[in-house]
C-alpha cells in the first residue's frame, strides 16, 4: 500500500494523518466550550452572593 | 547561490524579530507577565509558541537525519507527538495545569508541582534538574542550526553558534515569555511553510507519492551489512523485532521522545499562559496539524533522501554524509533543492532554531530565578527578575561551550537523552499532582528522586551509547557497560526509570498520610 510493503509502516504513516485529523475534529467541535475565566467564576461568586443578601433582606423585611 | 539577498532575507526576518522581543519587553509589566505572559495569551500565539518550541532544529536536522539512516519507522514518532504529545497533553494535562496553575498561583513547572505537594525540596531539586539537565539538549539544537548556516552560508561553524546565540539571549533576557512567545508564533508559521515546500519539493521531484515510496522500499538490497545485522531490514519496513536496531528505534527514539514530550518543564509551562480552556481547544486544532507538517514531513524526507542520493551518487544517504547522520537533510537541501528553497528552508531552520532555544533559555532562566534562588532565599520580585536573567545568559553560555565540545550524530541522541530524564524524573509526579488526589508529598519526593537517579545510573553503567562515550563505568567495573547480556546494553534509561518512579510514588504515598482536604480543595477548585 502507497508504495509501502510493511503494515507497520504504512500504517502509522495513515496513523499520523488519522491523529492530525482527531486534533483538528476535537477543536472545531470544542470551539467555543470552557470560555469562563477565573474573572467570570469571580463575578459568579459575586453576583450569587449579593442574590443570598437580597434574599434575606427580603425575607427579614427590610 | 546570490549571498546578498539571503543576507538581506536574513536582515529583515531579525529585524521581525527585534520588533516582537521589544514589543514583549514594552508589555512585560510584572513577574506574571515575565514568566507566564500575564496568563493571556490568544491560542493561535499559544499553539504555534507550544509547537515551535516542541520542534526545532533537532527534531528537523537531527530526527531528519536520523530518519535518513533507520527509515519510516521513525514515524511512530511523529503519530507519539500528536496523539500524546498534543491532544493528551492538552485535552487531558493541559486543562488540569491551567486551572491547578492558577489555584496555587504557580508560575513555573517546578513551583506548580511544588505548591501542589507542599515541598520546597520539590521546587529546587526540579528547578536544578532543569537547569543541568537542558544545556544538554539546548546545545544540540544549537548545533543542528550552525551546521545548517555552516553548509549554507559557508560561515565557520564556532562562529555561526557564537552569533546565533548572542541574537537569541537579547530578546529572552529583554522580553520574558511575552518576546518569546510573539516571535514563537511567528517563527513557527515560517517553519510551516518551509515544510509545507519541501514536503511538495520532494515527492514531486521523486516522481509523486507512491512512485518514491516505492523506489525506497526498492532499495532494501542497499543496506550495509553492519547495519543488516543489527536488524536493519530496509527503510519502508520496521527494523527485525528484538534486535538491537529495534531497541534504538523503539525504546530511545520513538518512546523517550514521544511519552518526554508531556513533562517538558518548557511545554507545560505554556498552559499555564492562557485565560480559559476555550484556548486550550483551539489550540489543539492548530497543533495537531502543525507537528504532522513538521515531524512528519522531516521523517519522511529524511528517509526518501536516500533515493534521492542513490539516483544522483550510487550511495545511500549516510554515506553521502560521510557518516554524520546530522548533516543528512543539510546535503540534500543543499543538493537537491533549488536555490530559493534553500533560503526559504534556511529561514524555517533558523525559526526552528530560534524558537526553541528562546524557550529553553527561558525555562532554565526561570528555574534558577524562581525555583532555586527564591525558594531558598525567600526574596521576591525585581531581584527574582535579575537573577532570571543572570541564569539565561549563564545557560546560553553552558550551551554555547557544550556546542563546540559535543561529537557529531549527536544531535537526536541529545535531545532524546534530556525528554527521556524530564519523562523518569517529573512524569510520574506530574501525572499524580493532576489525576491523584491521594498522591502524597514523600510520594511525589520518592517518584522525583528514584525516577532521576535510576535514569542517570542508568545512562552512565548501563547504557551502551553513553556508558562507553562517559568511561565512568569502565573506571569502577572494568568493562564497558554494566550488563553485557542483550538486550540491556540498548535498552533506554526511560523503560526502566519511568516505571520504577511510579511504582515509588504509589507505594510511599500508600504508606504515607493523605494530604489535608482543605489543601486538596484549594489544588482542584474548579477542576472536574
Amino acid at each position: 500500500m502507497l508504495g509501502i510493503n510493511d503494515p507497520w509502516i504504512w500504517g502509522v504513516y495513515l496513523l499520523s494523518f488519522l491523529s492530525a485529523l482527531l486534533c483538528v475534529a476535537y477543536g472545531l467541535v470544542n470551539w467555543n466550550k470552557g470560555g469562563k475565566t477565573e474573572t467570570d467564576e469571580i463575578l459568579e461568586e459575586v453576583v450569587w452572593e449579593e442574590g443570598e443578601v437580597e434574599m434575606e433582606e427580603k425575607e427579614l423585611g427590610l | 547561490m546570490d549571498i546578498i539577498l539571503l543576507n538581506i532575507i536574513i536582515l529583515v526576518y531579525v529585524l521581525a524579530i527585534g520588533y516582537l522581543g521589544y514589543k514583549g519587553w514594552r508589555e512585560t509589566k510584572d513577574s506574571e507577565d515575565y514568566m507566564v505572559a500575564g496568563r493571556k495569551i490568544h491560542p493561535y500565539v499559544m499553539a504555534m509558541s507550544y509547537g515551535a518550541t516542541f520542534i526545532s532544529t533537532s527534531a528537523i536536522v537531527g530526527f531528519g537525519g536520523v530518519a535518513g539512516l533507520f527509515g519510516m519507522g521513525l514515524l511512530w514518532l511523529t503519530f507519539l507527538n500528536i496523539f500524546v504529545g498534543i491532544f493528551i497533553a492538552f485535552v487531558l494535562f493541559g486543562k488540569r495545569t491551567r486551572k491547578m496553575g492558577h489555584n496555587l498561583g504557580a508560575m513555573t513547572f517546578s513551583e506548580l508541582l511544588a505548591k501542589r505537594f507542599d515541598s520546597k525540596f520539590i521546587q529546587y531539586f526540579s528547578g536544578l534538574v532543569i537547569f543541568l539537565g537542558m544545556p544538554m539538549y539546548a546545545s544540540v539544537v544549537l548545533i543542528g542550526a550552525a551546521r545548517f548556516i555552516e553548509t549554507t552560508l559557508a560561515i565557520d561553524f564556532d562562529i555561526a553558534l557564537l552569533l546565533f546565540s548572542i541574537i537569541i539571549a537579547a530578546y529572552v533576557v529583554l522580553g520574558g515569555l511575552k518576546g518569546v512567545m510573539y516571535t514563537d508564533a511567528m517563527q513557527a508559521t515560517i517553519m510551516f511553510v518551509g515544510m509545507a515546500f519541501l514536503l511538495l519539493m520532494t515527492y514531486s521531484q521523486l516522481g509523486g507519492v507512491v512512485p518514491a515510496h516505492q523506489a525506497l522500499t526498492d532499495l532494501a538490497s542497499l543496506v550495509p551489512a553492519n547495519l543488516a545485522s543489527m536488524g536493519h531490514e530496509g527503510w519502508t519496513s520496521m527494523p527485525a523485532s528484538g534486535s538491537a536496531w529495534w531497541w534504538t528505534l523503539i525504546s530511545t527514539l520513538v518512546l523517550g521522545v514521544g511519552i518526554g514530550a508531556l513533562a517538558m518543564p518548557q511545554l507545560v509551562v505554556r498552559f499555564m499562559t492562557v485565560k480559559s480552556s476555550r484556548e486550550l481547544n483551539r489550540a489543539v486544532l492548530i497543533g495537531g496539524v502543525f507537528i504532522l507538517m513538521m515531524t512528519g514531513v522531516a521523517f519522511v524526507v529524511g528517509a526518501l533522501s536516500n533515493v534521492y542520493f542513490v539516483q544522483q551518487d550510487g550511495v545511500i544517504s549516510i554515506a553521502a554524509a560521510q557518516g554524520n547522520a546530522d548533516s543528512i537533510i543539510p546535503i540534500f537541501i543543499n543538493s537537491a533543492m533549488p536555490d530559493w528553497f534553500v533560503y526559504v528552508f534556511m529561514l524555517s531552520l533558523l525559526a526552528a532554531g530560534m524558537s526553541t532555544l528562546s524557550s529553553q533559555f527561558h525555562a532554565q532562566g526561570t528555574a534558577i530565578g524562581r525555583d532555586v534562588y527564591e525558594t531558598i532565599t525567600g526574596m521576591r520580585g525585581g531581584r527574582s527578575i535579575l537573577i532570571t536573567r543572570v541564569g539565561i545568559i549563564l545557560a546560553v553560555i553552558l550551551a554555547v561551550i557544550l556546542g563546540y565540545i559535543l561529537p557529531g550524530s549527536i544531535i537526536a541522541r541529545g535531545t532524546a537523552i534530556f525528554f527521556g530524564l524530564c519523562a523518569s524524573a517529573f512524569l510520574s509526579m506530574y501525572g499524580c499532582a493532576l489525576f491523584w488526589k491521594r498522591a502524597t508529598k514523600a510520594g511525589a519526593i520518592a517518584g522525583l528522586v528514584v525516577g532521576t537517579f535510576v535514569s542517570l545510573f542508568w545512562l552512565v553503567f548501563v547504557h551502551q551509547k553513553e556508558a562507553a562515550a562517559l568511561g565512568i563505568a569502565k573506571m569502577v567495573l572494568g568493562r564497558d557497560v554494566l550488563i553485557t547480556s542483550m538486550p540491556w546494553p540498548v535498552v533506554d534509561p526511560i523503560v526502566v526509570a519511568l516505571p520504577l518512579a511510579f511504582v515509588a510514588t504509589v507505594a510511599v504515598s500508600l504508606a504515607t498520610q493523605p494530604p489535608a482536604p482543605e489543601h486538596l480543595e484549594k489544588c482542584f477548585k474548579g477542576i472536574k
